[in-house]
């Protein structure tokens, strides 16, 4: 960051020209500098060199990539690998080990394939916990830009409220908002996101607080632009770097939050298959078959220890100071 | 500093009040009541349904229930179960201890082993030991509560009985029969405790260690070791104190996290305590007991961020309450 900031200082002062003209070369080349100059690698650029070098992020994040292509690719496993769909059920098969009867990983206790529901629960797991994590940053994001841009009543009210949701203990009024109300699975994101949003706005909040008296929101200020301009165009492409680090640290979370709900049998209900509602469902099983557990708690615990290291890489990349 | 703990203290009160309004709101605003499940019976005639609708007061608008239940709190009554009519406060007061040793022991835990791998971590900055505390920290962090606490179970209840190793018993606070002794009760804490324990010993440790390592960094250190201090009491006596402070903080903070913790553990291992009872109450839709555990929790969650603040403030004489 340092370093970058120091070779971004430098070719600020190069770009006024004054140099060439004193040392005698053309005007002309002076605009090819400056053409040249201009391609000084922007912040998201920058952040990007920086999350490369990190070879344990980069690693987690093809992780992430091979869990994706897993997962989308769920109807051509059904199809061509495994030969079953997610929801059929052979129970003379039940409880079957890996490797037989043609369950690769073997069958769950309603002899249905778990490899095919790994690929198709992941699918459920990975679109809930994506869906709930832009839904959160837009509620939180959007309530911060606004309490800390407005301030006043609105900021008070938007703040108490805060307050009060990050009292209870989320999972506690998340079991409490699910049981009763039983959601599908992208009502379920958005109950997660409206849990989760709190935290997120109090942080945004603040660094809107501290972004809103700078000069150049003061100009726009006093050029006229209205309060949406300065707002989109003005404060979030500033509070966008914290805005992704968060995404980054929202999603491990929100699987784990997913698939607790879903093992507690209050998330996402069968048939459809997620990774928590199956091992919830085999838990009963887990005197005499412990592998129908940890089989697709791995897949819950690999997908959200690689989104946390692809978190930690992307957060070290666009602030280092924030890493140890 | 008592005036500033009585006026945190009241400014808690208009918070609960939003935690109750909200809570009220979430379970009342969804169609339906405890006595919907009932209609299922076909012995359940519609007259009782009414009757009993009536009699628990569910026939009124929910805002007008709301205020006569605050007035009760005020009062000092959580009133009863519509469950089973046990007094709701008394039922509370029957488990909390159980949540409460639950979350304390594994809260000791964890800070018995943080601290002293977070510190020995920083002491030993950029070797093997450093580098592999820093990678079990970041493997736990990861992990799942109730996928580790199913691990812990498979390995030291199902497995080491299979090998013929002395194993942990699973499920309740007692065994059932010849139960009830300390060495039992301790036995049957060892796995929910280990399981709430090892999640914060991760994050924990990375943080201590990455403080005792800005501490180490900063001038009075140096003036320590320069004037010809032992190691040990550098280490000890100057840095990790300094290095301890925001500790206290984080503490208070991941308490919230802890209990949540606890609502997922005590549901794996039959532990009788708040989480268990919260859940129980959720699926039955007892409102007036899930009224009174979501209050305990939220006062729990605020006492414990004062407690973590004045802790704060006593040890470092910097803060001043006012």
């Amino acid at each position: 960051m340092e370093q970058a900031g120091r070779s971004n200082q430098a070719t600020v002062d190069l770009r006024p020209g004054s140099g060439e003209r004193a040392r005698g070369r053309e005007p002309g080349l002076g605009a090819l500098e400056r053409a040249q100059l201009r391609k000084t690698p922007g912040f998201y650029r920058r952040s990007w060199n920086r999350f490369r070098k990190n070879h344990l992020a980069l690693g987690s994040l093809m992780v992430i990539a091979l869990i994706g292509l897993f997962v989308l690719s769920a109807g051509l496993i059904s199809r061509y690998v495994t030969g079953f769909s997610y929801s059929e059920n052979h129970l003379a098969d039940k409880l079957s080990p890996t490797m037989t009867n043609g369950y690769v990983l073997g069958s769950d206790g309603n002899g249905r394939d778990i490899l095919t529901r790994l690929a198709y629960g992941g699918r459920v797991s990975l679109m809930i916990a994506f869906l709930s994590t832009f839904a959160t940053l837009v509620l939180g994001g959007g309530v911060g830009l606004v309490s800390g841009y407005f301030g006043g009543w609105v900021d008070s009210l938007l703040m108490r409220l805060v307050d009060v949701l990050l009292a209870i203990p989320g999972l506690a009024l998340l079991i409490l908002i699910t049981t009763l109300y039983r959601p599908g699975p992208v009502g379920l994101a958005f109950v997660l996101a409206g849990v989760s949003w709190p935290g997120i706005a109090r942080i945004i909040r603040g660094e809107v607080l501290s972004l809103r008296r700078r000069e150049y929101i003061e100009a726009a200020r006093v050029v006229g632009a209205p309060a949406w301009r300065i707002l989109t165009r003005h404060l979030l492409p500033n509070i966008m770097p914290l805005i992704v680090i968060y995404a980054a640290i929202a999603i491990p979370v929100l699987i784990v939050d997913e698939a607790a709900l879903s093992y507690l049998g209050v998330g996402v209900q069968v048939p459809t298959p997620s990774w928590g509602n199956m091992l919830g469902e085999a838990t009963q099983f887990l005197r005499a078959y412990p592998a129908k557990v940890i089989i697709p708690g791995a897949m819950i615990y690999l997908t959200s220890l690689a989104l946390y290291l692809v978190g930690n890489g992307i957060r070290d990349a666009f602030d280092p100071r924030l890493g140890d | 500093m008592i005036a500033y703990v009585v006026r945190r203290l009241l400014l808690m009160l208009p918070l609960l009040l939003g935690v109750t309004f909200l809570t009220f709101a979430i379970i009342n605003l969804i169609p339906g009541s405890p006595v919907t499940q009932l209609r299922a019976n076909p012995k359940f005639r519609p007259e009782d349904a009414a009757r009993l609708e009536r009699q628990l007061g569910l026939d009124r608008p929910w805002p007008e229930r709301y205020v006569e239940w605050l007035g009760e709190l005020a009062r000092g009554d959580l009133g009863v179960s519509m469950h089973n009519e046990v007094p709701v406060a008394g039922r509370i007061l029957d488990v909390l201890p159980n949540t409460l040793l639950l979350t304390i022991s594994s809260l000791a835990l964890a800070l018995l082993v943080a601290v002293p791998l977070g510190i020995y971590a920083a002491d030993r900055y950029r070797t093997w030991f450093d580098h592999s505390a820093s990678l079990a920290a970041v493997v736990m962090y990861a992990m799942p509560t109730f996928y580790l606490a199913l691990l812990l179970v498979i390995l030291f209840a199902l497995k080491f009985r299979e090998w013929g190793l002395p194993s942990l018993p699973v499920g309740g606070m007692t065994s059932p029969r010849d139960g009830g002794g300390f060495v039992d009760r301790a036995q049957h804490l060892v796995l929910p405790t280990l399981s709430l324990a090892l999640i914060q010993i991760g994050g924990w440790s990375a943080y201590i260690r990455s403080q005792m390592l800005e501490t180490l960094g900063q001038d009075f250190v140096r003036t320590a070791r320069s004037k010809g201090l032992a190691h040990r009491s550098v280490i000890f006596r100057h840095a990790a104190r300094n290095a301890f402070l925001p500790l206290v903080t984080l503490v208070g903070l991941s308490l919230p996290g802890l209990f949540g913790g606890a609502l997922i553990i005590e549901n794996i291992f039959a532990w009788p305590g708040m989480g268990r009872l919260t859940i129980e109450a959720v699926g039955r839709r007892d409102y007036t007991m899930v009224m009174g555990t979501t209050l305990l929790f939220a006062a729990l969650t605020m006492v414990s961020n004062l407690i973590a603040d004045v802790m704060y403030g006593i040890l470092d004489p910097r803060v001043r309450f006012d």
